[in-house]
């Protein structure tokens, strides 16, 4: 297939379920995502309303794929990028933490220094530049593989990093070494503004082939069926098998950062038909709307809190 | 371990004794497994001793350099080499944005030992892209030091210092010093005292003995040669005495214990062989300017190259770099009375 139109490609996946309802999910799981979401939602808000500095990437549509890796992602160390509130939040469930970081409040997960781009813990870290992650995640893995306690490297990037050299490099190394890598590629067919078609030839699939990497395609967006399609091939990667790349085919609902979403009315249309949600809401609209009402005041309660906290300290603790 | 040993060669050294008494320690870098052992043979012998902990990586300077900053994230040691220092330039970005930020950007210290070893300078005819010094270029990273190769130290307990410390650092070693021999075992040496004046920045002394102070001279670890043999020169041709201080860490840089020395000089100079505009010796004038405005004779001098591409051919190359003779025309054409 020849298509790298990812938008239309996610659309037309998510058409295909329209008429059935998506398969249910657990209750963490359903709990975990409308977090994410009204995490992402409310901190838009915050960032119109001023309490927000800088910028923020959120990463609204895409929230199942985290939420579907991380307990495959235990004994793991999970390396993220700019986008990484969700990568975050679905590893450790803290959204105080990640608020009051990214408020500029004390109690934030880096003492208000990382901001909503820097995020450290341990077992996590995540990096504002493009492609630098996955270097620093071969080196992890390395020092897994070399201590041999089982654990796996993750790097999360987007379709446009691969146009940075560092990917290659550290994709050929780890190949090359059989590294606990994996790396989770979540391809919503824009970088910042640019269509993925317009900045990348060929195929993320055929780019794994060259290294002679395993390599999968996930278009499905529900986090049970995603673990079973993957579950193996991670097994594998933490079992010696090398590594392995999962190229997620999701949607952006929302703006690179803030108000800065400059596709075409129709194209934003077809993003939030293609949102994950949107079948969810059709087919279980009562449970859905409670679930997310009852993130919504939890995560405002939280905001509040955290709003009237004093500023964070100025030097690291 | 040998007593005469050239200073490459105490580099493996040091090399082999710390991977010894260090079990998390490893090393990254281009060529550098036996039998080659890296461009300059300095890590011959190692991957041998320690197959798992040497790994010979493929020509991806950035990667290897972000990678590093994985291992040290999970509590490894990483001693990274750079072929010829000019490729640093590849790994810019893991060094200034990663490694030396993770230290204090995520709001906690986080210890990143990772020593990036590159052999830099000139004077050995390779020409414009493997001839740079390109310290300037990380001066005033945040966390990150500077440290360069020196005969007046010992190489062993300067890179353990680093590693100590767990902060990331550029380890520049000038590449003429490899086939050279420690100071204190070289051919001339006899007429100077060296000691150790320590501090953060690591300042070793060389001096006439029982000398009043005349011109002393500053210079990082790679000027040293030159500029004792300028120092011998003009001493026993123009009786023209002078002092040399060289730190081994260069940024930042603690002026703290040598600055009895600096307020009793005639005159300073600082030595360099990186391209003029900015850089190490603008940074250590203007640290001493402001420390000793009113207790110096003269400016603080620098001598250093223009603002050149290193040629390749030897006679050009000598040109643009700074040599013996031209530290010698300064001391000599200065006096030591200023």
């Amino acid at each position: 297939m020849a298509a790298c139109d990812a938008d239309s490609l996610a659309a037309s996946s998510v058409l295909t379920l329209d008429d059935q309802a998506p398969a249910e999910l657990s209750g963490h799981d359903l709990d975990t995502l409308l977090m994410i979401r009204q995490f992402e939602l409310l901190l838009l808000e915050l960032f119109a309303a001023g309490h927000v500095s800088g910028t923020t990437h959120t990463c609204i549509g895409q929230e199942y794929i985290p939420v579907a890796m991380a307990p495959l992602l235990d004994r793991a160390f999970v390396v993220s990028n700019h986008r990484c509130h969700g990568h975050y939040l679905a590893q450790f469930g803290d959204a105080e933490g990640l608020l009051a970081e990214i408020l500029g409040r004390s109690g934030g997960v880096c003492n208000g220094h990382g901001g909503s781009q820097h995020l450290y813990r341990e077992g996590f870290c995540s990096t504002g530049v493009q492609g630098e992650g996955v270097p620093i995640a071969l080196g992890a893995a390395m020092s897994m593989k070399r201590t041999g306690a089982g654990g796996l490297a993750a790097a999360y990037i987007g379709d446009g990093t691969w146009g940075q050299g560092a990917v290659y490099e550290a994709l050929n190394m780890a190949q090359l070494w059989q590294a606990p890598l994996v790396v989770l590629v979540e391809n919503n067919g824009i970088a910042q503004s640019t269509p993925t078609d317009r900045a990348m030839a060929g195929r993320v699939a055929d780019r794994a082939a060259a290294f002679g990497l395993r390599y999968a395609r996930v278009t499905q967006t529900g986090p049970a069926a995603i673990r079973g399609q993957l579950a193996s091939q991670i097994e594998l990667t933490r079992s010696g098998g090398g590594p392995f790349v999962a190229e997620f085919i999701t949607t952006r609902v929302g703006p690179h950062s803030k108000g800065d979403d400059t596709r075409p009315p129709e194209q934003r249309r077809a993003a939030e038909e293609a949102d994950w949600l949107a079948g969810y809401r059709r087919h279980y609209g009562d449970q859905v709307r409670a679930a997310e009402l009852a993130q919504q005041s939890r995560l405002r309660r939280l905001a509040a809190e955290i709003l009237a906290r004093p500023l964070a300290g100025a030097s690291p603790s | 371990v040998s007593q005469d040993g050239r200073i490459g060669e105490r580099l493996g050294e040091a090399l082999h004794s710390l991977f010894s008494t260090r079990p998390r320690l490893l090393m990254l870098g281009e060529d550098i497994a036996d039998p080659y052992g890296g461009a300059f043979g300095i890590s011959r012998g190692l991957s041998t001793k320690f197959p798992d902990r040497v790994i010979s990586t493929p020509i991806s300077e950035n990667a290897m350099t972000g990678m590093a900053g994985g291992l040290a994230l999970m509590g490894d040691e990483v001693i990274v080499e750079v072929m010829f220092g000019d490729f640093i330039t590849l790994a810019f970005d893991p060094i200034v944005n990663f490694i030396s930020k993770s230290v204090t950007m995520y709001g906690r210290t986080l210890r990143m030992p990772v020593i990036i070893r590159c052999p830099s300078g000139g004077n050995r005819g390779y020409g414009p892209t493997h001839s740079q010094n390109l310290h300037k270029h990380f001066i005033g990273v945040p966390n990150l030091s500077l440290h360069e190769l020196s005969p007046m130290h010992p190489v062993r307990p300067v890179l353990a210092r680093i590693l100590d410390q767990g902060r990331p650092a550029v380890f520049f070693e000038d590449k003429v010093l490899y086939t050279q021999r420690p100071c204190g075992r070289h051919e001339g040496d006899d007429l100077f005292e060296f000691s150790d004046l320590g501090g953060e920045s690591d300042w070793a002394q060389a001096r006439l003995a029982d000398e009043p102070p005349g011109c002393l001279l500053i210079a990082p670890g790679g000027m040293v040669r030159r500029a004792l043999a300028a120092m011998r020169r003009a001493v026993l041709e123009h009786e023209i005495v002078s002092s040399l201080l060289t730190p081994s860490q260069l940024f930042p840089l603690d002026l703290g214990p040598v600055l009895p020395a600096l307020t009793a000089a005639k005159r300073i100079l600082i030595l360099d062989d990186g391209p003029a505009g900015g850089g190490w010796p603008v940074l250590a004038a203007d640290s001493i300017h402001r420390l000793l405005w009113n207790d110096l004779d003269a400016p603080v001098g620098v001598l250093q190259p223009g603002c050149a591409v290193v040629p390749a051919a030897r006679h050009l190359e000598q040109q643009v770099l700074l040599q013996e003779s031209t530290i010698y025309a300064a001391l000599t054409a200065g006096g030591a009375s200023g």
